[in-house]
């Protein structure tokens, strides 16, 4: 279960961010803003080879004693990020990608709806929901 | 206490409240549970309420009278009016809408209230309903005597806005015009709530009974409504059938506005009007007929094709104008495309237009799709106690909001919600499958059309491996030559065509298809690509040796150039693999040249300027090479022409030298291997020479072949005579060499074979000869200087 979940903008702003309230979300924000430097390099590292061959998933960007951050960025730049507890029962990958391919289909969702202009903030209430059921339980 | 005068739909309003209020069936309310609830559901502030009920005289008498609860509720209008709560305001407060209680709608009120119109509330009530005498007698007077009084100071105000709103419920199942006023009453008082406020009073009294066992799990969407009003409501159900059913008994009455207003087609009063219209029913969602029938018309507006979509941005447009926040629509939507296409169907339209209205009478939208707007036709016939359902089958059913428990009445529906909402998460599975991060980037590059004989071909860049490769050959060998139709190739049995006519259309093909190395096929017809793909290497060979392949009957270009023609559009694989293709639609004798260097012992023969020598011995060299690396030359007239052409050259040109050769080759080979090995080495530089001098000496009558091996001189004198007879021998067996052009392949090679063992040995031969001829000139020099020696003697 993730303790912070981040849609980032192409240009790096944040498009939703959402962390488990209880706990100091600043400390969240940074470490959602300091990944996003993991991000880029994890994207310019394939170079020539576009994006058709990269990865969209791109796994584990850092680990830290408390939590692990995991990346994912679609082709247009759109970067989500998974902040999960480490000390929960270490989350397979598979479920890091499951998590990632549900947030990417509801911000396809998101997109889809025409009164969504792109670079808004995201306030779909579908988009929410589905978002916390991914975040880790209210502690 | 103030007389009251209400309107008839009031007072049946009030009264309903009241019966509901009055749990105890004393016609005295205290102010328990109900009353509060009725009077939170107003939506209004506490002190508001409190101020109402002071006012009323509820304090005073410390319950709520008949009277008491009327003016109450009166008051509450008033204040949902957003009019300062004064008691003159009860009477002078002309066409105050109703109270509205978020917590019932009730359609029958306003079906009620809009029984009667304007015009004759006013006065004529008034005269019915006896004034109330007083607070005192408040309680004993009917309801419709308490009513009226109210009513006419109610109706006048409303009287654009009140007959609409109030006529609206009933009428806004059949006409949309309705829905029209609506929309002026809310773009008038929208933000107070005027016609809400009388939507919604006049729905929330019989709300509650409709939400009775009707539909007993009736989503009021503000889920507010406590399910003992339901039962309170009881006898108000027998009084009022189930909305359905009272739907069209509401519909007879005479609905004056009904034709009057049918003219525009705004979005945003269509939306009013359908919002109250969706509250009074058992479904607060369910579309009706009329209404249905309203956005089909709009619908058509946008997309004329009911089938078709809107696409989202027309839909925007649309939905922007009922000057909803964006929100609120970017909501809406994502609650109505069902599909989440980013397009709307009809359906997907409907549910969407319903939920705009809704919102536009102030209803809050729910969280979910109500099931009755999702957009499916299914026709659920297990509703069968929800009465009358026939107009609007497809969107029958209980409410989505309730919880399966509460509509025992359609158990079978609900069981279906479980599957819809199932099916939502499967569709969501099923989303998640189908659009996993790895197919988000990938298109799946086998689109197999579902005709093939539509011959669309998009390019499709293949691999080219050596199974591919094989597959290809053996293609190409199955299907031979009909090139002209993309799929021929695959269907028709090719017939024996000539090398070229085969060579012909393969030719126009592949200048009809694109791009070296992509074959402009579809994966269906992959067969066609060995076609296409050898056919484009055709290309790449006519587009270089254009001149080989035509003409068939010229002398074949140098085996090294097709070769070097290859280096682009071939990888080495397919040359390989190419020599190996039977020469189908291919000129065999060229086309098998250049994938294998031919081997070429003739170098070393032919260092001679004897260019015939060397074609010949070229050919014989191309000939054994190209029978050993084409297994099978169906088609080797060609070369097979062309060797005979030059054998029939030979002839001519080296006649005398192939007599020559043999017996030179007849004696050499009666020397001995010793002599043929080393004569071998020695005349093939010489071997030119050898076979010059040959020709020379053919014309002569043979000089006698000299044999260096042996002692030159011995060798000499017995070689001469030897070489005669070998020559002899030869030139005897010559004419035996077939000149026809249509010889058998066999027998042209042996003959070809003959020659050049002929040649070599003319070549050596020339060579030993030339020797001898040096060894004799010494020997003349030796001896003429000893004679020079001897003569001295004589000058002296």
């Amino acid at each position: 279960m993730a303790v912070c979940i981040a849609v980032i903008a192409k240009e790096n702003y944040p498009l939703y961010i959402r962390s488990v309230p209880v706990q100091n979300e600043l400390k969240f924000h940074y470490t959602v803003h300091t990944s996003l430097d993991v991000v880029e390099e994890k994207i310019s590292a394939v170079g020539k080879a576009m994006a058709d061959q990269r990865e969209l998933y791109l796994g584990l960007l850092y680990p830290t004693e408390d939590y692990k951050v995991y990346g994912y960025v679609t082709n247009s730049k759109v970067k989500f990020v998974i902040v999960a507890d480490s000390s929960n029962t270490s989350l397979r990958d598979n479920e890091i990608r499951s998590m990632f391919r549900k947030l990417h289909n509801s911000f396809t969702d998101v997109m889809c709806n025409p009164f969504y202009n792109p670079g808004d903030t995201i306030q779909s209430k579908a988009f929410d929901s589905m978002v916390s059921a991914m975040m880790v339980q209210a502690s | 206490m103030e007389s009251l005068t209400l309107t008839d739909g009031e007072q049946k309003y009030y009264s309903d409240l009241f019966v509901y209020c009055d749990t105890d069936n004393t016609k005295k309310v205290a102010s328990n549970g109900r009353v509060l609830d009725l009077f939170r559901a107003a939506q209004l502030p506490s002190e508001v309420v409190l101020q109402i009920t002071e006012l009323c005289g509820a304090t005073r008498l410390g319950h709520f009278g008949r009277s008491q609860f009327y003016i109450a509720l009166k008051l509450i209008a008033v204040a949902q009016s957003g009019l300062p709560l004064r008691v003159e305001s009860l009477n002078s407060v002309k066409d105050l809408p109703l109270p509205r209680f978020v917590v019932a709608k009730n359609e029958q009120e306003a079906r009620h209230t809009a029984m009667y119109p304007d015009s004759e509330n006013q006065g004529s009530y008034q005269g019915v309903i006896p004034r109330p005498p007083g607070r005192g007698h408040v309680k004993k007077l009917s309801a419709h005597e308490v009513i009226q009084p109210c009513v006419p100071t109610v109706e006048p105000q409303l009287q654009p806005d009140t007959t609409s709103p109030v006529v609206s419920p009933h009428q806004s199942p059949p006409t949309s015009p309705h829905w029209r006023k609506h929309k002026r009453q809310a773009s008038g008082g929208n933000v107070e709530r005027q016609p809400v406020v009388v939507a919604g009073a006049v729905w929330t009294p019989f709300r509650e009974p409709q939400a009775g066992p009707v539909v007993s799990g009736d989503g009021m969407w503000s889920a507010n409504s406590p399910p003992p009003v339901q039962e309170s409501w009881v006898s108000l159900k027998d009084a009022h059938p189930p909305s359905s059913s009272t739907l069209p008994a509401i519909h007879s009455s005479p609905v004056q506005e009904n034709s009057s207003i049918r003219t525009v087609a705004s979005a945003t009063t269509a939306n009013e009007t359908q919002r109250q219209s969706s509250g009074g029913y058992d479904d607060p969602w369910k579309i009706t007929d009329e209404q249905r029938q309203y956005y089909i018309n709009q619908f058509k507006t946008i997309q004329p094709d009911l089938n078709g979509f809107i696409p989202g941005s027309a839909a925007k447009e649309f939905f922007t104008k009922s000057k909803l926040p964006i929100l609120e629509l970017s909501h809406i939507w994502e609650l109505s495309d069902f599909d989440k296409d980013g397009a709307l169907t009809l359906d997907e339209f409907c549910a969407a237009f319903h939920l705009v209205v809704a919102r536009k009478n102030s209803y809050d939208l729910p969280e979910k799709l109500p099931e009755s707007l999702m957009p499916k036709l299914i026709d659920l016939d297990d509703s069968a106690e929800v009465p009358d359902q026939a107009p609007d089958v497809g969107y029958s059913g209980s409410p989505v909001e309730v919880t399966p428990n509460k509509s025992p009445s359609m158990p079978s529906l609900n069981q279906t919600w479980p599957d819809l909402n199932q099916g939502n998460e499967q569709w969501e599975t099923f989303s998640e499958r189908s659009s996993s991060s790895q197919t988000l980037t990938q298109f799946d590059s086998n689109i197999a059309p579902a005709d093939p004989d539509t011959a669309i071909v998009h390019p499709v860049p293949i691999r080219m491996t050596p199974s591919k490769i094989h597959m290809q050959e053996m293609e190409l060998k199955r299907t031979g030559s009909d090139h002209t139709h993309p799929t021929s190739p695959l269907m028709a049995k090719p017939p024996d065509l000539s090398e070229e006519t085969k060579l012909a259309p393969s030719m126009k093909f592949v200048t009809a298809n694109s791009g070296d190395g992509y074959s402009s096929s579809d994966s269906y017809t992959s067969d066609q690509d060995p076609i296409t793909s050898v056919v484009t290497r055709q290309r790449s060979h006519s587009g270089t040796s254009p001149e080989g392949l035509k003409v068939v009957t010229a002398p074949p270009p140098p085996p090294p150039r097709p070769h070097a023609s290859h280096s682009r559009s071939s990888s080495l694989d397919m040359n390989r693999s190419f020599a190996a293709v039977p020469p189908g639609p291919q000129s065999a004798g060229v086309v098998a040249y250049p994938p294998a260097v031919p081997p070429r012992p003739l170098p070393t023969q032919t260092s001679g300027p004897h260019s015939g020598h060397r074609s010949d011995e070229g050919l014989a060299a191309h000939s054994t090479t190209s029978p050993q690396q084409i297994p099978e030359q169906p088609n080797f007239a060609d070369f097979s022409q062309f060797q005979v052409f030059a054998a029939s050259e030979e002839p001519s040109d080296d006649g005398e030298k192939h007599p020559e050769s043999l017996p030179v080759e007849k004696s050499l080979e009666g020397a001995g291997p010793l002599r043929t090995v080393k004569s071998d080495n020695q005349e093939e530089r010489a071997a030119a020479t050898v076979n010059s001098a040959k020709g020379s000496i053919m014309a002569p009558p043979p000089k006698p072949v000299r044999r260096r091996l042996k002692s030159e001189d011995e060798l000499q004198e017995e070689a001469l005579p030897l070489k005669s007879n070998v020559i002899a021998t030869v030139l005897a067996a010559q004419p035996s060499i077939p000149r026809s052009v249509g010889k058998d392949k066999k027998a042209i090679q042996a003959s070809i074979r003959r020659n050049k063992e002929t040649n070599t040995v003319l070549a050596r031969l020339n060579s030993e000869l030339q020797q001898q001829l040096k060894d004799l000139l010494e020997e003349r020099i030796s001896l003429e200087v000893q004679l020079e020696q001897l003569r001295p003697f004589s000058h002296l």
